[in-house]
């Protein structure tokens, strides 16, 4: 089956892709990292969080959703752009309850990550303080909404890998919450720590029991290596 | 010329940031010819002898206390910076923050699994009444930098107060900035 390639900008660069690509995947594949939280590479894409915004011809778009096109000019790495990306990494900080110091999750997190690549030193806005309610009932994994940043992963990911329908969202703007499809609690559902779902978490929202801080400080996938290091070298090395 | 000034002080923390301005190793001693330490517990000054030129504070604002103490730092440093997580972000202290005083009161001295025969809350005048949360600095006074970190490494300290001191611009190399 013979491809089409076409051909478009990214930040002045001329970059071929394959029809059919999200920029985002054309991107990769040329080596230039795009921020992103909602998207999974195993994943079809949600268009949930809004971080991977690029300018296409002028205006806004999702790059995880919009397709390249031949001769689009696509800009990512300008300041406005990541401007934007700092306010939203900072929002997520105030709208959920994220102690850093005393999380799972810390050094593993995407978001924890984005902040350090968005070179956020702290959330300049107020914090909401929101009052969450943490789901221990599940033998093995436990879901802790003060981390949650309504990504969708897990939905996704129960849905389209493990053949289930253990999450879905309840409520709309700021009382939007993670929930299980249950009568009350995880601990009811089909739910199993092998599933692909209970890995898939960007924080430390969803969370199998008994295994956080394993990895010593200095060792975590993001305490050397910023967030898209591993999609920067290819073009490094060539 | 006379050196630049530095005070620093811990509000709600654990003197682990303290530690880690200490842990600079013997740096400190080019510290001490570059600069004169005002107001500190390092020398144990309890009051702005004058206004000095960097302030340093750790810790989360909890009570009327560290709120008057802030205001007076504000008002006598040129420049102050917030070191830690409990200073700057959400870090342990804040973590009573989404559940009401109150509760958390009667927890600690009412209902707690280590009280015996009843227990009272302490109302002394002497001691600082607790605010209904725990904020981070910039809630309450203008922050002028941010150094987050629980707590932020020797470097990291090292390096902004040698750019503060030298003129230069913040900036540090990616393992300097963390949040943990
Ligand atoms: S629990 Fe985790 S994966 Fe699920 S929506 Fe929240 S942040 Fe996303
Ligand atoms: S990664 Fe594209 S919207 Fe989240």
């Amino acid at each position: 089956m013979s491809q089409e390639t076409v051909t478009f900008t990214l930040d002045g660069v001329k970059v071929k892709a394959t029809k059919g690509q999200t920029i985002m995947e054309a991107a990769d594949a040329a080596g230039i990292y795009i921020p992103r939280l909602c998207w999974h590479k195993d994943l079809p894409s949600g268009g949930n969080c809004r971080i991977c915004t690029v300018m296409v011809n002028g205006r806004p778009a999702g790059s995880c959703l919009f397709p390249v096109e031949d001769g689009i000019v696509v800009e990512n790495n300008t300041k406005q752009l990541k401007d934007h990306r700092c306010q939203v990494v900072e929002m997520h900080f105030i709208e959920g309850n994220h102690y850093c110091p005393s999380c799972e999750a810390s050094g593993e997190c995407e978001l924890q990550a984005l902040g350090y690549y968005t070179q956020m030193l702290t959330p300049t806005s107020p914090y909401l303080r929101p009052k969450y309610e943490v789901d221990a009932s599940h033998p093995d994994v436990y879901i802790d909404r003060d981390r949650c940043i309504l990504c969708g992963r897990c939905i996704r990911a129960s849905e389209f890998l493990d053949g289930k329908c253990v999450f879905s969202f309840e409520g709309r703007g700021i009382h939007k919450r993670i929930s299980v499809n249950a009568e009350h609690n995880l601990g009811e559902t089909n739910m199993e720590a092998s599933d692909r779902a209970a890995t898939i978490c960007p924080t430390g929202a969803l969370m199998i029991k008994r295994t956080g801080y394993r990895i010593p400080v200095g060792k975590r996938r993001f305490d050397i290596h910023p967030i898209g290091w591993d999609i920067e070298k290819k073009k490094k090395s060539g | 010329m006379a050196k630049p000034l530095i005070a620093t002080q811990h509000l709600t923390s654990c003197f682990g940031c303290h530690m880690s301005i200490l842990d600079i190793d013997d740096r400190i001693l080019k510290l001490a010819k570059m600069v004169d330490f005002d107001r500190s517990p390092i020398n144990d000054i309890k009051e702005f002898t004058w206004p000095v030129d960097i302030g340093i504070i750790e810790g989360g604002v909890s009570n009327d206390e560290h709120v008057e103490i802030l205001k007076d730092f504000r008002k006598n440093c040129k420049v102050l910076i917030g070191i830690g997580s409990c200073a700057v972000a959400n870090s342990v202290p804040s973590m009573r923050n989404t559940v009401p005083l109150k509760e958390c009161l009667e927890e600690a001295y009412l209902n707690g699994p280590t009280i015996v025969d009843g227990g009272i809350i302490p109302n002394d005048e002497d001691i600082p009444i607790l605010l209904d949360k725990v904020y981070p600095l910039h809630e309450v006074v203008k922050i002028d930098y941010f150094l987050p970190g629980c707590p932020p490494s020797a470097d990291t300290i090292w390096n902004a107060l040698v750019a503060l001191l030298t003129g230069k611009e913040l900036e540090f190399p990616y393992e300097l900035i963390k949040y943990d």
